[in-house]
């Protein structure tokens, strides 16, 4: 397959919310088309009509009645926020 | 002078309370310090020693030995006393039922969810953070009475071979401080070597309990998947993430998994184990018990040393009775690259969650919200962390989910078959855990692809979810070799039963590092 470009690595650094140096840009735009070059190997492996494995074990959904159970210490969770005004988190704008 | 007479008359004083001048270097390799859980338990039964004085001592070695190895990230001291003390009422009849823990001085990955004691993953993204509750594991091992010293360090976010990704430094490995303790439950194999705990308990993702184990001559478990709980360890790649325990021996191995393995309606992946005891075929020896080789995994560059400490374990195993032979696993090959795509697609889901709002690194004059997360995260991961989330946000991306992950997923499903298809002929089979042993700091860390070759033996079974253990099996160079027990899904009392067999067969488990 064909290396990364700078275009791809700034694309996929943007979907991942990482704001990265342009020398970290070029690292990256090194080393992951090295690893990914390894992984060419894999579209040798015939897999028609062979179903995805997500999980090795059953993965079920958890039900249980609907009765309130005892909630973490609200100042034990809001404690570790970088702003907090309050009872609230508060965050930088959202919509400009 | 008995130990008790020697730790009474010791003033205890912490270390970080202690002027450097006065730290002691004299390191006091007693016996003690290398005991096995069992060992131990028989010394509170018989009142030769209490849990208060061997947490005392073992914290005393802690601070005497993490100036050269770095093991803890954050160490509890009054936490381990105050609970050491209330262990010493249940082992003296006047409180619960003791249990096989109980007393015993352990430490968990920092990968571990702890109520209002710090856990960073190694990570500065979450630097100062303090969680508001305890993971499943963390609870039962304080139900059962363990005492907890503090928190590993490890590779950040469990993302690596070697511990030298963690933001708080590397771990050194305590057979040849100038090597890695392998990764990433570094802190907690290189501290069972050192004598600085009683057991650990780890995580392992693709190999992350059972490389560093072999690195550093301890016994490591990786159970069936699902078998114990993930609620509250930090995950990296929630499919193959397991918890386990790293001991001095298997049986210690045995006893830990009873305490920390239960269903849990916290982790939609657990399930009830089919049996009760891990330990139950402990004793039973592995006399017709057939054990194949995989060809595969004695993979081109495997270490000579490695490689000819495997072939005498094999003749001890045969001499043990079993019947040894060779056989193949031909999707071997393919195994890193699925490990490689499924991982990190899974890590770049999970991390997604670090964005500095409810907690982590906060930007507050960023002119936005998007802003402020991509600098927190920018700032927050390290190199190792930002290239596996990129890496799997590439292979999840619009245009290549088909080729990446879902073809991924898919030789995931064929790789599981050809070991289900080896379980129909063998009951376990056997392999060197590691190609290697542990190499020098700073040895592989600039070639991201050399590193990720280390968990080629490894690797496999989580993919396919099976149990895995890796004991002590041989030197090379001066340094431990591991012997990895594979079993079919939920084939853990027989990786268990194979191990112990092989460990009372050798003496490498006896093998202590000379700090």
């Amino acid at each position: 397959m064909n290396p990364l470009s700078k275009k791809d690595v700034e694309h996929i650094a943007k979907l991942a919310y990482i704001k990265l140096s342009k020398k970290e840009t070029e690292d990256l735009r090194m080393q992951l088309s090295n690893i990914l070059s390894h992984f060419a190997s894999l579209s040798t492996v015939k897999t028609d009509g062979i179903e995805a494995t997500g999980h090795t074990t059953d993965s079920n959904t958890v039900m249980r009645n609907d009765h309130p159970e005892q909630p973490l210490d609200q100042n034990d969770v809001l404690r570790n926020a970088p702003d907090r005004d309050g009872e609230f988190v508060r965050v930088r704008p959202v919509l400009e | 002078m008995l130990l008790t007479e020697m730790v009474s008359s010791l003033e205890y004083v912490p270390y970080w309370n202690k002027p450097k001048h006065q730290m002691t270097t004299q390191v006091n390799n007693s016996d003690l310090h290398f005991a096995s859980v069992r060992e131990l338990r028989s010394k509170f039964n018989k009142r030769e020693i209490s849990s208060s004085e061997v947490t005392k001592v073992t914290l005393d070695r802690i601070a005497t030995l993490e100036p050269r190895l770095n093991t803890f990230i954050t160490v509890t001291p009054e936490n381990a006393i105050r609970d050491a003390k209330l262990a010493d009422e249940r082992l003296q009849g006047t409180g619960q039922e003791p249990t096989a823990l109980t007393g015993v001085p352990v430490m968990v990955k920092d990968n571990f969810s702890t109520k209002d004691v710090p856990t960073t993953a190694a990570s500065n993204i979450l630097k100062g953070y303090i969680p508001p509750y305890d993971g499943t594991v963390v609870s039962l091992l304080k139900q059962a009475g363990a005492v907890i010293l503090g928190k590993g360090n490890l590779d950040e976010f469990a993302m690596g071979s070697s511990n030298e990704t963690s933001a708080f430094g590397p771990v050194h490995n305590p057979w040849d401080t100038e090597r890695v303790p392998g990764g990433s439950s570094g802190g907690a194999s290189a501290a069972v070597a050192a004598g600085q705990c009683f057991m650990a308990f780890g995580s392992d993702t693709g190999g992350s309990i059972r490389q560093p184990a072999a690195f550093c001559g301890v016994v490591g478990m990786k159970p069936t998947y699902g078998l114990v709980s993930r609620f509250g360890l930090l995950a990296f790649g929630s499919s193959l993430d397991q918890i386990g325990p790293l001991t001095r021996t298997v049986a210690d191995c045995s006893d830990a998994l009873n305490i920390i393995s239960s269903h849990d309606h916290r982790d939609s992946t657990s399930v009830s184990a089919p049996f009760t005891d891990f330990g139950q075929e402990l004793d039973i020896g592995i006399a017709e018990m057939n054990i194949g080789v995989p060809k595969e995994y004695l993979v081109e560059g495997i270490e000579p040393g490695v490689r000819s400490a495997f072939e005498a374990s094999l003749k001890t195993l045969e001499s043990l009775g079993a019947n040894v032979s060779e056989t193949s696993l031909p999707l071997t090959d393919h195994a890193l690259a699925v490990y490689y795509i499924i991982a990190p697609s899974e890590a770049s889901a999970n991390l997604s969650r670090y964005d500095g709002v409810k907690y982590g690194l906060g930007f507050l004059n960023a002119n936005n919200s998007a802003q402020a997360t991509e600098s927190a995260r920018g700032e927050g991961f390290g190199d190792e962390v930002k290239r596996r989330i990129l890496l799997g946000t590439y292979a999840l991306s619009a245009g290549y989910y088909d080729a990446f992950y879902k073809k991924a997923q898919q030789v995931r499903t064929l790789i599981r078959r050809e070991f289900t298809d080896s379980f129909l002929k063998f009951d376990a089979l056997v392999t060197p855990t590691s190609p290697n042993v542990a190499f020098k700091i700073g040895g592989k860390i600039n070639d991201p692809f050399q590193m990720y070759m280390n968990d080629v033996c490894t690797i496999p079974v989580n993919i396919a979810g099976l149990p895995s253990i890796s004991v002590p099996g041989g030197m090379s160079e001066g340094l431990p070799v591991g012997l990895q027990f594979i079993g079919p899904q939920f084939g853990d009392t027989t990786v268990i039963r194979a191990a112990a067999a092989y460990e009372r067969a050798t003496n490498w488990h006896k093998n202590h590092p000379l700090i």
